[in-house]
C-alpha cells in the first residue's frame, strides 16, 4: 500500500490538545481507580506477556514447575521451527502462514476492487430502495459466521470448492464486501460530488471523472477499509477449520490451532507461531488506530 | 453560435418541487442572468441545462439542437460552480489545463492557452499553489479560467461572486461584464443579488420557487415588473406596498389615507389593490399635488442618501431623500407621491395592473 500511516488515519489536521492528565480524568484519580486499572491491565495483558515468554523460552524452562517468569534461558529455536521443517526445508506453518497472506491478501483485493465502485455508486446515483438495499447488504453481517458454515460446507461441496483456497477467498471476500461497501460510502459521502460534475463538463465520461478526480481522493479512505477487511480475513478461523483441512490449503489459524492436542503440545513452538500470526494484526491496527478507537463510526472521518 | 433554449423544465427532488415548468431562451452572445432568491431553482436549472440533472419533463436544447439526453461532456458547455469545485490535489495549472486535456490538446497548445488566461484574469503567480492555497478571490478566478480557457458553445456561471468581499465583488463585476464583451460569448449567469443582474444583464429572467416569474431586460423588470413579488425583490430599499381599493376619482387605503386615481388604472371600482411606490419616487422634501401623511418613524443614512421610513396608518413608506435630511421620530410629515410611476397590482393574483393604460 502506498499510503504513510499518517495519510492512511488523517483525520484532517485536528490533533488532540487535551493534556494527558485531562484526558485521564485529572490529578484528582482515586488511588482505588489506579489500583484496579493496573490489575485489568495486568490481567489483559499477562497472556500477552506470557505469549511472548513463552516463544523464547527453551524447552526445559517452558515446562519448569514452579513456572520461571525471570531468569530462563532464551533461544530463538522455536521461532525457527515456525518457518524451517524438523528435516530442513519449509515447515508446514510457514505454509500455512503463506496460504493466510494469499488468502487474506487477495480476497481484500477482491473486497476492495467490488466494493469502492459499489460504494461510489450507492453514494452518487439515486437507486431505487437505495435505504433497503444497505440495509440488506448489511444484513449479510448480522449473523456469526457458524450459523451459516454447515450449509456453505454442503454448497462447497457440491461445486468442488472445498479445502481450497478460491473457496476461502471467495467467502471471505463475499464476507467483506458489504463492510468495504458500508465504510466507503461514508468516505464517498465526504467528497462533494461536484469535483465529478466539474470534470464531466471538462469533458470527461462519468467513469473517467471518478477515476481521475474521486478515486485519488479516496485513496487514505481505502487504505483503511482494506486494512480492516485484510485483519478479518487474516484472524478468521470458524470457515478456515470447517472448509479446508489439507496443509498445503490452511491458513495460519487453523495450522496453529492443530499443533495444540496430540499427545505433546510443543508449547514453545505454539507460542513463537502465535507472535509471528499476531505481528502483522498489531502493526496494521497501529495503522488505523484512530479509525478502531471510533468504533468505526460511519461518516466520522471529517475532512 | 451559442443559443441556449429550455423549454417547461420539470424537476422534484421527492416532495420538493425544484423546477415547475421553466422556460428560458437565450439568445446568441447574450449576457443572460437568471435572478431569485435562495432555493428557487436556479442552481437546478443550470445543472438541467449542463445535463448533470436528470428532468423529469422538459427539453433543453443547444444551437436549436436537441440535447435534452446529452451526456455533460457532449453539450459543450463551460461552468463556474457556486462552490468552485476546484480539484484539490491539482494544481492551479493543473485545474485548468484539465478541460483541454479531456479534448486531447497538445501540451504546447495547454501551455499558451494557460499563459493567456493567466495574464487576463490575473492569476500568473498562483498557478503552481493547489486550491487550499488561494483565498476566495483568487479561487473565484481560478474557476473562471478554467471555464474560459476554451471557447465553448455558452458559459454556466452559478453565483460566481456571492462568496467575495463586496470590493472584489463589484471588481469582479466589471471584470466579467469586460471579459463578455470582449469574448461575445453566450452567459448564463446565475444570482440572487438584484444590483448584479441589473447591472450585468442583458436579460434577466426572475425566478421564484421554480417558476419564471418576467423575462426582460433590466430596465423592464425595474421599471414594469409584471407582479407584486418581482416588484418587491428587485430595487433597493424595497418598493413600499400600500393595500388600497379604487373608488370612483380616488384611491383609497386601508390606513384611511386617499389619492387621486392614477389616470392609467384600469382597475374597477372596490377591487381589492395593491399600490407599490418605489423610494426614488417619494419625496419627503418637495410638494406636490398627490401626497400622504404619516409620521417619521426611522432615518437610514447610507451616505449618499438617507432613506426615511414614514409610518402611514400602519404601514411602513421608505422614502429617498437628501443626505441631510433631518426629523425625530413621531415629527408629521407629508410624503409627495410621483403617481405617473407608481405600480398597481390585484391584491388577489399580485398580477400588475400597471401595463395595459401605459
Ligand atoms: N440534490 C437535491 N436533493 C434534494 N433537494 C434539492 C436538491 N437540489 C436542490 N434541491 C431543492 O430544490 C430547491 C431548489 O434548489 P436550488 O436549485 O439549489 O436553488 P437555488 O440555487 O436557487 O438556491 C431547493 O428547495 C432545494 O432544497
Ligand atoms: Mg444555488
Amino acid at each position: 500500500m502506498a499510503v504513510s500511516v499518517d495519510e492512511a488515519v488523517s483525520t484532517g489536521p485536528a490533533p488532540d490538545h487535551t493534556p494527558a492528565a485531562r484526558r485521564l480524568g485529572g490529578r484528582g484519580r482515586s488511588g482505588l481507580e489506579v489500583a484496579l486499572l493496573i490489575v485489568l491491565a495486568v490481567v489483559m495483558l499477562f497472556p500477552v506477556l506470557w505469549m511472548i515468554e513463552t516463544s523464547i523460552k527453551d524447552n526445559r524452562d517452558v515446562y519448569a514447575i514452579p513456572a520461571k517468569f525471570f531468569g530462563f534461558n532464551v533461544t530463538m529455536d522455536h521461532f525457527r521451527d515456525v518457518f524451517v521443517a524438523p528435516g530442513g526445508g519449509r515447515s508446514a506453518l510457514s505454509v500455512a502462514f503463506l496460504n493466510s497472506v494469499v488468502v487474506a491478501g487477495v480476497s481484500t483485493l477482491l473486497a476492495t476492487v467490488l466494493g469502492v465502485p459499489a460504494a461510489w455508486a450507492y453514494s452518487r446515483f439515486s437507486v431505487r430502495a437505495k435505504k433497503d438495499q444497505l440495509f440488506f447488504i448489511l444484513s449479510t453481517r448480522f449473523m456469526p459466521p457458524v450459523v451459516v458454515v454447515v450449509p456453505i460446507f454442503l454448497m462447497y461441496r457440491q461445486v468442488g470448492l472445498i479445502d481450497s483456497k478460491i473457496g476461502l477467498i471467495l467467502i471471505y471476500a463475499a464476507f467483506n464486501v458489504p463492510f468495504t461497501i458500508w465504510m466507503m460510502k461514508g468516505f464517498v459521502d465526504e467528497v462533494p460530488a461536484e469535483y465529478e460534475d466539474a470534470a464531466m463538463l471538462d469533458g470527461y465520461t462519468r467513469l473517467q471523472a471518478f477515476w481521475r478526480y474521486t478515486l485519488p481522493l479516496l485513496v487514505p479512505g481505502i487504505a483503511a477499509t482494506a486494512v480492516f477487511a485484510l485483519i478479518f480475513s487474516w484472524n478468521e478461523f470458524v470457515f478456515a477449520i470447517f472448509l479446508t483441512s489439507s496443509d498445503d490449503v490452511r491458513t495460519a489459524p487453523p495450522a496453529i490451532a492443530g499443533l495444540i492436542g496430540g499427545t505433546t503440545t510443543d508449547w514453545g513452538l505454539v507460542a513463537a507461531a502465535s507472535v509471528v500470526f499476531a505481528l502483522p494484526v498489531l502493526v496494521f491496527a497501529y495503522l488505523v488506530r484512530k479509525h478502531l478507537v471510533a468504533g468505526v463510526t460511519l461518516g466520522a472521518v471529517r475532512r | 453560435m451559442g443559443t441556449v433554449a429550455a423549454q417547461g423544465l420539470c424537476k422534484s427532488f421527492g416532495k420538493v418541487q425544484a423546477l415547475d415548468g421553466v422556460t428560458l431562451d437565450v439568445p446568441d452572445g447574450s449576457f443572460f442572468v437568471v435572478l431569485g432568491p435562495s432555493g428557487a431553482g436556479k442552481t437546478t436549472t443550470l445543472r438541467a441545462i449542463a445535463g448533470l440533472e436528470k428532468l423529469d419533463s422538459g427539453s433543453v436544447h443547444l444551437d436549436g439542437r436537441d440535447a435534452t439526453g446529452d451526456a455533460p461532456a457532449a453539450r459543450d458547455l463551460a461552468m463556474v460552480f457556486q462552490s468552485y469545485a476546484l480539484y484539490p490535489r491539482h494544481t492551479v495549472y493543473e485545474n485548468i489545463a484539465s478541460p483541454l486535456r479531456a479534448r486531447r490538446r497538445s501540451s504546447s497548445e495547454i501551455a499558451a492557452a494557460i499563459e493567456q488566461m493567466s495574464s487576463l484574469l490575473h492569476i500568473e503567480r498562483l498557478l503552481q499553489r493547489r486550491p487550499a492555497q488561494l483565498s476566495g478571490g483568487e479561487m473565484q478566478r481560478v474557476a473562471l479560467a478554467r471555464a474560459l480557457v476554451r471557447s465553448p458553445r455558452a458559459f454556466l456561471m452559478d453565483e460566481p461572486l456571492t462568496n467575495l468581499d463586496l470590493k472584489l465583488r463589484v471588481e469582479m463585476r466589471t471584470e466579467l461584464t469586460r471579459i463578455h464583451r470582449s469574448l461575445g460569448a453566450t452567459f448564463v449567469y446565475v444570482t440572487n443579488d438584484q444590483v448584479e443582474a441589473l447591472s450585468m444583464a442583458d436579460q434577466v429572467a426572475v425566478l421564484k420557487e421554480g417558476k419564471v416569474q418576467q423575462v426582460g431586460t433590466p430596465t423592464e423588470v425595474y421599471e414594469r415588473p409584471a407582479n407584486q413579488w418581482v416588484a418587491g425583490f428587485v430595487g433597493s430599499p424595497p418598493i413600499s406596498l400600500l393595500a388600497c381599493r379604487a373608488e370612483g376619482d380616488c384611491l383609497v387605503g386601508a390606513g384611511g389615507w386617499t389619492l387621486p386615481r392614477p389616470r392609467w388604472t384600469t382597475a374597477e371600482d372596490g377591487r381589492a389593490l395593491m399600490l407599490g411606490l418605489r423610494a426614488e419616487d417619494l419625496s419627503v422634501e418637495q410638494r406636490g399635488d398627490a401626497s400622504l401623511s404619516g409620521e417619521l418613524y426611522g432615518l437610514e443614512p447610507l451616505g449618499d442618501r438617507t432613506v426615511v421610513d414614514v409610518l402611514v396608518g400602519t404601514e411602513i413608506l421608505k422614502v429617498k431623500a437628501r443626505p441631510t435630511v433631518t426629523g425625530a421620530p413621531g415629527e408629521r410629515l407629508l410624503v409627495t407621491v410621483d403617481l405617473d410611476r407608481a405600480h398597481l397590482f390585484d391584491a388577489g393574483t399580485g398580477l400588475s395592473l400597471s401595463e395595459a393604460g401605459r
